[in-house]
């Protein structure tokens, strides 16, 4: 047995000669590189989320599909036909409705299926660490599949519409990563608030709706813009699923949209603001994670 | 120089918030904020009502130690004493309330077999799983597939959901991952209680070869005899305290002594009169006096009985399994006339003693009747007193086992030692 020198007492020993310390309220130095380190299980724990929903489900794939393709089909009769709203240029109603439907159904299963997550991983979370912020993020990632799954329907609807994209169609991608970070900042937010307040889960889906009706998916913005006026439609914009919209719109109707650039703008603020407060309430939470969840 | 210090823990507070009002749920409901918010608002009350139905509940206290690079260290203690709450801390799963740890090198911590195993998932899918859950990068994975897959004997299920593997398989499989983990620092808890006996010596051999490679080990055991072949030094934690540090063996055997000796019924005591002799205190202690070896296995029961008239009865003692069947018989008295006690008015206080050699480690209740053989049951207490017999051959020397089995229950030898 080894006899505890008081000289090399632990308390004397500087702590520069240790790699980790921890201490209440200490904030973790490492902790985006440990975010980094671990990114092999993010992807590992996305592709799990993604196996098992496709396993699960009979008609698995088939869901992914038919569920935004009804919603175009109900929404291009109630908001095209019977309110008889028009629609951008001389762009079909439905591939302008599927256009906004795209980013607002991943945008929506973001965060429902962020928010319920960590409650999902308790087991996870009370016996390994890791950076929590994985969890949250790869169940948006996991919405993230089903929303490239749908981007065949909308192929699929151009095709039949004879309706061919011009160069916008590049700065998609641009977009599509934009609606990614749209999703993650509200979706990190709710998901710590529902591990706080276990009974929060009742609001989001309410909240969701709520957003729908707050949204241009149904119709275009340009409805909007005209009924409010621009500086109404600005306040509008600060809701940052409009500039994603209108972006994705612009991206695939090509010149048939067009984007109002103080209100884009606004909207990619939006986004910024609620990511960044996403990330700091999460992170503010993370620590205590453990012992509620 | 001296070996370095890789693990240094000062001073270690942990508390938990318990909810007074409701002991199962520890998360806040939004409704119960929003409703007291508005109580609040009503009633203007003060804001330390608030705060009032929150507890802190300490788990540790003043925790401080270190460990050195190589060293293998046992952590045992009751259960609720902190065990699984410093393995949190160290792990990183919760934060600390109060004090400093600091670890040097890669902590790999393993507080439960198979974490993050989905039942839907193939074998070889949940190894990458696991082990991504485990710290591990997917290369590594990767480079020691194979030898997972050999330690635990599953190849020819890899691309079976393991919903459909047996118990054992699912054991095998999740532990094979967590061996195969090359950590500077490995924290365990308890995880050899699951799985078959073949298995457990497996994985025992796995964690000596991981504390012989030199890495440091910290590992959390019920089982002394597992704690005293991996382990050379021991902690015992004792209500969130470190009660004891140092050498294994006497680390192990004060842990085992004060086992036993904290086990006690007291009666609650009724208003009015006892129509006859009733047992008001029962107290189990491994050794009564300091002449006597406490590993000799004899345990002492001190029993006191409270009676309104003198009587002549005998004093039964029952053993039970953990599971409650009974196992054991003694008596003073039923069996032979000539030991029944007398008893006085007032208090009577006796110890008598049994011997544990011939029970396996496990264990034990003990119930205990007042009667008048065959005639009278005069009073019966189920169940009231329990002791963990955890006697090992290392360390403690070798022991002949002592074996007479008769007929149905096993008759235990009960020695009257003391009577006041």
């Amino acid at each position: 047995m080894t006899t505890i020198d008081p000289a090399s007492s632990s308390s004397r020993v500087p702590d520069a000669e240790f790699d980790l310390i921890l201490e209440a309220g200490r904030t973790e130095k490492h902790y985006w590189l440990d975010l980094w380190r671990y990114r092999d299980l993010f992807l590992i724990l996305a592709q799990r989320d993604i196996s098992v929903r496709y396993k699960q489900t009979a008609i698995g794939v088939v869901w992914a599909l038919l569920q935004p393709f009804l919603t175009m089909l109900i929404m291009t009769i109630i908001f095209g036909k019977v309110a008889g709203l028009h629609s951008d240029g001389s762009a079909p109603y439905a591939i302008m409705v599927f256009a906004a439907l795209l980013p607002w159904m991943f945008f929506s299963s973001a965060l429902t299926s962020a928010s319920q997550s960590m409650v999902g991983n308790a087991n996870l979370i009370s016996k390994v660490y890791f950076p929590r912020l994985i969890i949250p993020a790869s169940a948006v990632v996991t919405s993230f599949a089903d929303f490239l799954i749908s981007f065949l329907i909308l192929v699929v609807m151009m095709l039949w519409y004879g309706f061919a994209p011009s160069w916008h169609i590049l700065a998609l991608p641009f977009f599509v990563v934009v609606a990614f970070f749209a999703a993650l900042g509200p979706g990190l937010f709710i998901t710590a608030l529902n591990v706080k307040y276990r009974d929060f889960r009742y609001v989001i889906p309410f909240l969701v709706q709520f957003g729908l009706y707050v949204s241009p998916v149904g119709f275009s913005s340009s409805v909007i813009r005209e009924k409010l006026g621009p500086n109404l439609f600005l306040l509008y914009s600060l809701n940052p699923m409009v500039g994603v919209i209108d972006g994705f719109r612009w991206a695939i109707l090509g010149g048939n949209s067009s984007l109002y650039l103080p209100g884009i703008l606004l909207s990619l603020g939006g986004v910024g603001l609620s990511l960044i407060v996403g990330i700091w309430y999460f992170r503010k939470m993370e620590r205590s994670f453990a012992d509620i969840v | 120089m001296s070996t370095p210090v890789v693990i240094s823990v000062e001073n270690l507070g942990k508390s938990y918030r318990l909810n007074r009002r409701s002991q199962r749920q520890s998360y806040v409901a939004l409704r119960d904020v929003i409703s007291d918010k508005f109580r609040g608002l009503i009633r203007q009350r003060k804001s330390s009502d608030q705060s009032s139905i929150w507890e802190d509940f300490w788990a540790l206290k003043q925790v401080s130690f270190e460990v050195k690079e190589g060293e293998v260290v046992g952590v045992i203690g009751r259960n609720g004493a902190g065990k699984s709450t410093l393995l949190k801390v160290l792990s990183r799963i919760t934060e600390p309330n109060r004090g400093k740890v600091r670890i040097r090198g890669r902590v790999a911590s393993l507080l439960e077999v198979g974490t993050g195993f989905h039942p839907e998932l193939t074998g070889r899918e949940n190894i990458y799983l696991n082990g991504a859950i485990l710290g591990m990068r997917r290369a590594e994975i990767s480079a020691k597939f194979d030898e997972m897959v050999a330690f635990a004997e599953v190849d020819k299920f890899l691309d079976t959901p393991v919903k459909r593997y047996s118990s054992g398989m699912y054991v095998r499989l999740a532990f094979a991952v967590a061996a195969h983990l090359e950590p500077e620092i490995l924290i365990v808890d308890e995880v050899l209680a699951v799985g078959d006996a073949q298995f457990q010596k497996k994985c025992l051999g796995k964690m000596q070869d991981v504390a012989r490679g030199g890495r440091t080990v910290l590992f959390v055991s019920h089982q002394m005899s597992a704690i005293q072949n991996l382990c050379s030094r021991a902690i015992f934690f004792r209500t969130g305290t470190v009660a004891r540090d140092g050498d294994v063996h006497s680390v192990v055997r004060a842990y085992l002594q004060e086992g036993v000796a904290t086990d006690r019924f007291v009666r609650e005591e009724k208003d009015g009169p006892v129509s006859g002799p009733k047992i008001t205190t029962a107290v189990l202690l491994s050794n009564e006096g300091a002449e006597t070896d406490p590993s000799d296995g004899t345990i002492y029961l001190q029993i006191s009985i409270r009676s309104p008239q003198s009587r002549r009865l005998a004093l039964d003692i029952r053993w039970h399994d953990a599971l409650g069947s009974a196992i054991g018989f003694g008596s003073l008295g039923t069996l032979n006339e000539n030991q029944m006690l007398d008893l006085r008015v007032g208090i009577n206080e006796f110890t008598v003693a049994f011997s544990t050699r011939h029970l396996a480690n496990g264990s034990y209740g003990l119930s205990l009747d007042l009667s008048v053989p065959f005639v009278e049951l005069l009073d019966r207490v189920e169940n009231c007193l329990s002791f963990d017999l955890e006697q090992c051959a290392s360390g403690l020397g070798s022991r002949a086992v002592e074996q007479k089995w008769g007929y149905g229950s096993h008759q235990m030898v009960v020695q009257l030692i003391k009577k006041m």
